[in-house]
């Protein structure tokens, strides 16, 4: 099969290897290339032109739904706040509501290795039924396979779902305008600090719990003001930083972030601070970027800070003409940086 | 965090950042030594508010981008091996060695994990006695206390799977080869506060007096740095050259002594090549004659090592710096921290890499 | 070269012969090497970096040097010039020397 090495953005490296590396997964610029440069070509005419969170397919013409799928591969599967059972539900549901959609169904199918314990699996499985019963989605079809024993840890699962969309709702990553405002639910880096405090080698005790929830009910409310909501964005795996990018790079827009208008909790910030993380690069599974014009911007913020999962949301930041593409962020101080995409997994540092 | 967060008050900043501008009245160039203060002065943008007549030269002061390359061919050669669990801190990961680095040995089957600490490493030992457990001791005098301490403990404990692959850096030899070298022109040091916290400030007077340069013990919180600053643009237009301690809440001058006794035991000094710099003799440390047992090159023979660097790197000027990173022709293009040529553009604190990552803005528009 | 954070002592217990303290950074808790500060009592606050406390953190001196940033400045606005020379030469915004 030929590959396009030669467009590949970076060339080197992995033009040597042969191998798949945990950074392909990192949902920052290696995963983004694997996509362009292999699966894309792959497809061939067979792929669909957008590559959003969820697709919309228009059905009969007028009718659309919103299709979206998402793997599931957490460790530990347990943490404080939560489970993957809660993430793979969840997760999904939030694809499909930020392209506005209302979502309706969900499939589960699972890939368990052999030997994981049975209680672990029924605990995974009712804080997944819990999670859907919660959302108000029905679970309607599912799989089970069945992997050997020692190609990983436990439990995989793939959730896809469907939802619905209103004739009126335009919501895509490429609609940021220069002029936009740039607001968030609610306090990020929760997740991945929850998760991190548990994880081999890096353990730390906190009282930090996921803040994994399904948005649909907020987006709901944030399409109701009327406004014209340009974007939405769940800031999952890569953090604020990678979906900004993004987005940026599919508006063609410029984001400038002020720094201290983050809501950064204390206790993400002291988790970050002693292992040398960026706060703006850790998951989030609760909450959601809006961007949206600046006219009606009060109003939706208003509308989220009425809603519980929106009540600490905030204004961080715009969409601007100058430097497309790229995240700025206005320091504490009052210099500048530049916040870039995140190229693999976040690592802790001693340096 | 209490005792860290005061330190980046942007209020109490300005007031320090005036008092910079108000008391320089001619260029200066100063080195800071620490790839911490690196991180922090690009990360906060804090060069873009010092007065143009200040420059800050950023120094070697990152082990991960001066852990020489034959080292890092003989982690991965280790690393590669199927009865090893190599351990190593996350900043070594993407470290590029001769053709490869840590995360691709992981993607071919090695066991490869991250670790805070060493003492980590030295539980996994404990719970994998069937394997062979390598911790990659890398890091300035601030890091070598955690490491002697690991190996001290299985020594005392009579853990025979652990070993330790050591590559420690010393600070004073550094600067005393950047003074020495024909193009510097650095005329004041800050120096690296937590480095200090360990090891004291006996060593720099005597630096101070042979080169003629202050030397102001500095921290990394923007307040932090911004203090060091001022107080070296202070003593450079007083035409002073002495030692100061401006982060006395963490340095005292007589360092930590049970870390140094610890040191004295564990480790002995060895010429170290510094990757991009060359050879500064007697500015490493190596495992002493009472722990070769417990030293990984020993242990694994790696001996079949041929070091390639890329010839389009110029690390070694960044690192002593007479070059600044977008100087360089690759910077951007076939360096970027996705596809590092060279170490300073893999560690977060390399120069190049927070140039990449926080300056690109500026570059770009100049 | 260095992240190092200031936590403070919640516990010290000795695991394996080896003086160890559970530590707390602002609610986040880690357990961190004591041997090298073998004395820091419950209360007191350490530098730590990668599991090891490497040095006390001085609290009386990090708020002195606080409380000099915080009076920086302000002698000249108050006083003019000549009182803020004089100030210098006394060596009165030095902050605290080692």
């Amino acid at each position: 099969m030929p590959l396009d090495f030669n467009g590949w953005v970076c060339p080197a490296p992995l033009r040597d290897s042969p191998n798949i590396v945990m950074g392909h997964g990192g949902g920052g610029a290696m995963s983004s290339e694997l996509v362009e440069h292999l699966f894309l070509p792959a497809y061939g005419e067979a792929a669909a032109a957008e590559l959003g969170d969820s697709a919309v397919v228009d059905v009969t013409g007028t009718d659309r739904l919103a299709f979206s799928t998402d793997s599931f591969v957490v460790k530990p599967m347990f943490f404080p706040g939560g489970s993957i059972g809660d993430l793979a539900v969840n997760g999904t549901v939030n694809d499909l509501a930020m392209s506005g959609a209302r979502p309706l169904v969900l499939s589960t199918a699972f890939i368990v290795q052999e030997g994981t314990s049975l209680s672990d699996l029924g605990r995974i499985a009712e804080s997944l039924g819990a999670a859907a019963r919660d959302a108000g989605i029905k679970l309607v079809t599912g799989d089970t396979k069945v992997v050997d024993n020692g190609s990983g840890d436990g439990v995989f699962i793939n959730t896809s779902g469907i939802g619905l969309l209103d004739p009126d709702v335009d919501i895509r990553p490429d609609r940021a305008s220069v002029g936009d405002v740039v607001l968030i639910s609610g306090d990020i880096g929760v997740h991945g600090v929850a998760v991190m405090s548990c994880r081999e080698g890096l353990e730390f005790g906190t009282t930090v719990e996921s803040d994994t929830a399904a948005l649909h009910g907020l987006v709901a409310d944030i399409i109701a003001t009327g406004a014209d909501v340009h974007v939405l964005r769940d800031p999952t795996r890569g953090g604020v930083a990678a979906s900004l990018n993004e987005i940026a790079k599919a508006s063609k827009v410029g984001v400038e972030l002020v720094e201290h208008q983050l809501p950064i909790p204390q206790t993400v910030k002291d988790a970050c601070g002693l292992l040398g993380l960026d706060p703006l690069y850790v998951a989030n599974e609760g909450k959601l970027i809006c961007i949206v014009a600046a006219d009606r911007a009060d109003d939706v913020l208003a509308a989220m800070q009425d809603h519980p999962l929106g009540r600490d949301a905030a204004v961080i930041g715009s969409c601007v003409e100058g430097h497309p593409g790229m995240v700025v962020a206005k320091t504490g101080l009052g210099g500048t940086r530049v916040v870039d995409m995140p190229i693999g997994e976040q690592l802790p540092r001693i340096c | 965090m209490k005792y860290l967060d005061e330190f980046s008050n942007p209020e109490l900043a300005k007031r320090l950042i005036d008092q910079i501008h108000e008391t320089t009245t001619q260029p200066w160039a100063i080195m800071e030594v620490c790839g911490g203060q690196t991180h922090s002065i690009i990360r906060h943008g804090i060069d873009q508010l010092l007065p143009d007549n200040v420059e800050m030269i950023h120094g070697p002061g990152c082990p991960v981008c001066v852990t020489p390359l034959e080292i890092i061919d003989k982690a991965l050669a280790i690393a590669s091996r199927p009865d090893v669990i190599f351990c190593s801190f996350g900043d070594m990961l993407r470290v590029p060695g001769s053709s490869e680095d840590l995360f691709r040995i992981k993607s071919a089957g090695g066991d490869i994990r991250v670790v805070y600490s060493p003492l980590d490493a030295l539980n996994l030992a404990r719970e994998n006695p069937d394997r062979e457990v390598v911790f990659f001791g890398i890091g300035f005098e601030t890091t070598a206390p955690a490491n002697a301490m690991t190996v001290y403990q299985a020594k005392r404990l009579g853990i025979p799977n652990f070993s330790l692959l050591v590559s420690h850096v010393l600070v004073p030899p550094a600067v005393a080869a950047i003074m020495e070298s024909p193009t510097c022109r650095v005329q004041a040091f800050l120096a690296a506060g937590h480095v200090c916290s360990v090891m004291g400030t006996a060593e720099y007077p005597p630096l101070c007096d042979k080169y003629g340069v202050p030397i102001v013990v500095t921290g990394f919180e923007p307040l932090d740095i911004l203090e060091g600053i001022r107080r070296t643009v202070l003593q450079l237009e007083q035409g002073r050259a002495e030692l100061e301690n401006a982060y006395p809440r963490a340095v005292r001058d007589e360092g930590n002594i049970p870390a140094m006794q610890m040191l004295e035991d564990v480790f002995e000094r060895t010429d170290r090549a510094w990757r991009g710099i060359g050879m500064i003799p007697q500015s490493g440390w190596r495992l002493s004659e009472k722990y070769r047992d417990f030293d990984a090159e020993h242990r694994f023979s790696v001996t079949d090592i041929h070091t390639e660097e890329s010839t389009l790197c110029r690390s070694g000027e960044v690192l002593q710096g007479l070059i600044k990173p977008h100087e360089c022709a690759a910077f951007g293009k076939e360096c970027t921290p996705r596809n590092p040529l060279g170490a300073t553009m893999v560690s977060s604190e390399g120069a190049c890499a927070a140039y990449y990552l926080y300056r690109r803005l500026e570059l770009v528009e100049a | 070269m260095c992240l190092a954070v200031p936590g403070q002592v919640m516990s010290v217990a000795e695991r394996d012969g080896t003086l160890m303290a559970d530590v707390d950074f602002g609610g986040i808790r880690k357990d961190v090497c004591l041997q090298y500060i073998p004395d820091a009592a419950v209360g007191e606050y350490v530098v730590v970096h990668v599991g090891f406390a490497i040095q006390r953190l001085d609290e009386k001196s990090a708020n002195e040097t606080l409380a000099n940033f915080e009076r920086m400045g302000i002698l000249e606005e108050e006083f003019g010039d000549g009182f803020a020379l004089a100030a210098k030469q006394a060596g009165l915004d030095e902050g605290a020397q080692a």
